[in-house]
């Protein structure tokens, strides 16, 4: 008989934790136990959550330190921004869902294409070199967004590079200053939206992981030089990773800009990738569900401290070492990995798979 | 018994330079490398490398430390491009052609430090193997499209029938860097068998085996030989293992051929016996 698949029931735990987080969430703003300000927080920690999974494919299933997710995140909320509000002028009456959905997805799309391109170049570079010239990304995004502007006339979207902006127009993007009169979604919708983005977000990062592309994906971080001698094409894969990587996060960045009626490119600065990639590391590299567990508690916590203002950081870092401790534990991480190591090397010896004499 | 299974063979002239088994005479060589060299910043590693290998032939590249014989092995895979020289793999030049277009035209290498890919399981490195011999899409993975399940069952009975070579199917979940020295090199030949390989490139397979896996392992070179009708060259150290069981034998010394031929040939010659088992008994002494 064969047993239940590993990965498979990691699989399964991974949607029932978030399925149930959400409903949990629900009935307090039901039961109007969740305070103002938390609410407020439920759709940036989905978003972030969506961060934290796509760049741990990137960082942990494809083994490419990236330090500009941000970048791909500020394209996507722009474009979703922008799209948001052109489709208003041009639909008034589109329902919210509508709108949320299809910013999300014209979000996903710019960053893909942006992803695509930026990977072409980047991807050539390893370890060390790549982190900076993603770096470098990041920052260049945030640069050139400070020069656009956008705004629209009737309903058609105007655009201009580089000029002072004229106090008299009304603009959806002005330069320097960011978004402004976002097509704002309100937060209940926004948190329903930011659920389903987290689900399928973990449908196509753990199906990926388990299908053919995903099996290349990892032989390529394992061993270079073996996958290329079984015919695998790393620059292929490791582009697919990326592409895939960057539009989730684009998807994220959508989300996250049309929950605020304003917001600065300076909210996607290197701090936060850096922030994405601390989710990423202290949930553990290449655990997806260490990334959501890390991502939820680590964005609210500077908001729940704020009650202990004195003792904020010094709590801020107790809280950093456990999440680690706790998405690192061998006991935790164990029921799926460790034990069954050695269990497994028990079996082995057991039905003398091992020979007397074979060094392990 | 190692004497019976050499005597089967009967080798004879290739036209022109080489030899290859009787059998293969009238087929087309599966491998021709003429005057193959490479240099690494002045150093000469391997030149004038020239050999043929029969469609089913066992052969064997021998050669004392550091003469350039895993250099070949990097020189027919394609990780180094030949400074001069030409490979002709199934009659096919394979001047310019990267490592993935090796491994599809039919070539597969194990690694003298074993190459697994550690952080998998032994069933998802076979797996790997078979990489191009599935082809459903990224979207069909994603989506679980019915390519994906009918390909997916496809590749796992393939999987359990490779292993099943090694006697390795109830190793199948375990993480491919737990397993045993001599089962991760058994490995490392299922996985390049996955890929369906013409030429099988075997670096040093018995290293780091005890004396019973390497008897094991003489045998099932042997099958596969037989079952897959593929040829296999492989460097070994092992004497035993190499005079036992392959029908051409080439010696490599600092870069170079000095002898080509059959195992008595080889063991006869003084060449080789002053170059390469003289320097063995100079560091047994
Ligand atoms: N990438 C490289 N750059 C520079 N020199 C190299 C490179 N690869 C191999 N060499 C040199 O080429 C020579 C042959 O090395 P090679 O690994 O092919 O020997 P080998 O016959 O496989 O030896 P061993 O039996 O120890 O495995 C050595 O002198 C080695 O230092
Ligand atoms: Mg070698």
């Amino acid at each position: 008989m064969k047993k239940p698949n590993r990965r498979f029931v990691t699989n399964l735990c991974t949607y029932l934790m978030v399925i149930i987080a959400f409903f949990v969430c629900r009935s307090m703003i039901d039961a109007g136990t969740m305070s103002r300000s938390m609410k407020g927080q439920l759709v940036p920690i989905c978003a972030y959550i969506v961060m934290a999974i796509s760049l741990n494919l990137t960082v942990g299933i494809s083994g490419e330190l990236s330090l500009g997710h941000a970048g791909f995140m500020s394209i996507g909320a722009f474009s979703g921004i922008i799209f948001a509000g052109w489709l208003r002028a041009v639909v008034p009456d589109v329902g919210n869902e509508v709108r949320l959905l299809l910013a999300i997805l014209v979000g996903g799309v710019f960053a893909l294409a942006a992803g695509f391109l930026i990977g072409i170049p980047v991807l050539r570079l390893r370890g060390d070199y790549l982190a900076i010239v993603t770096l470098a990304f990041g920052e260049i995004i945030r640069s050139l967004l400070n020069l656009c502007y956008f705004w629209l006339e009737g309903t058609d979207l105007r655009f201009s590079f580089g000029s002072s902006p004229d106090p008299a127009i009304k603009y959806l993007f002005n330069g320097p200053a960011g978004a402004q009169n976002v097509a704002k979604i309100p937060t209940e919708t926004g948190f329903i939206g930011g659920f389903i983005l987290v689900l399928v977000t973990l449908f196509v990062v753990l199906n990926l992981i388990g299908s053919r592309s995903g099996r290349a994906i990892m032989a390529a971080r394992d061993n270079r030089i073996a996958a290329e001698s079984v015919g695998v094409n790393i620059t292929k894969y490791k582009m697919m990773a990326f592409t895939v990587s960057a539009c989730l996060a684009g998807m994220a960045g959508a989300l996250f800009g049309l929950n605020y009626s304003t917001l600065q490119s300076v909210k996607f600065n290197v701090d936060a990738s850096i922030q994405v990639l601390v989710f990423v590391v202290l949930g553990g590299i290449g655990n997806i569900w260490g990334s959501i567990i890390s991502a939820a508690l680590l964005y609210v916590l500077p908001e729940m401290l704020r009650t202990f203002s004195t003792y904020r950081m010094l709590i801020y870092a107790i809280v950093l070492i456990i999440v680690m401790i706790i998405t690192n534990l061998p006991l935790v991480r164990g029921f799926v990995t460790q034990l069954s190591n050695a269990s497994e090397r028990r079996r082995m010896h057991r039905d003398g798979k091992i020979r007397k004499g074979d060094a392990v | 018994m190692t004497e019976t299974r050499r005597s089967t063979t009967k080798m004879v002239p290739f036209p022109s330079r080489s030899i290859v088994p009787e059998r293969d005479l009238d087929k087309q060589p599966i491998l021709e490398t003429n005057h193959l060299g490479i240099e690494f910043g002045g150093l000469k590693a391997v030149q004038d490398f020239s050999i043929t290998v029969g469609r089913t032939e066992i052969a064997g590249l021998i050669g004392p430390n550091g003469a350039g014989k895993t250099t070949v092995f990097n020189l027919l895979t394609k990780v180094y491009q030949p400074t001069t020289g030409m490979v002709l793999l199934d009659g096919v030049d394979t001047a310019g052609k990267t490592t993935v277009e090796a491994s599809k035209m039919g070539i597969a290498r194990t690694f003298q430090n074993i190459r697994l890919f550690g952080n998998m399981t032994v069933e998802d490195n076979v797996r790997i193997g078979l990489h191009n011999q599935i082809s459903y899409n990224m979207f069909s993975g994603i989506f679980r499209l019915p390519g994906y399940w009918k390909q997916e069952k496809r590749q796992h009975e393939k999987t359990m029938e490779l292993l099943s070579i090694f006697d390795m199917q109830d190793l199948a979940d375990v993480k491919a860097s737990n397993l045993p020295y001599g089962a991760q090199r058994r490995l490392e030949i299922v996985r390049a068998l996955a890929t369906e390989p013409k030429l099988l490139l075997l670096d040093e397979p018995a290293a780091g085996m005890n004396p019973h896996e390497t008897e094991e392992l003489m045998d099932n070179i042997i099958r596969i030989r037989d079952q897959f009708q593929i040829a296999v060259l492989l460097i070994e150290h092992d004497m035993k293992l190499v005079m036992g069981i392959c029908e051409g034998i080439c010696v490599l010394n600092f870069g170079q051929i000095i002898a080509k031929g059959t195992a008595e040939e080889i063991q006869a010659n003084p060449v080789v016996i002053e170059a390469y088992l003289g320097k063995q008994k100079e560091a047994e002494a």
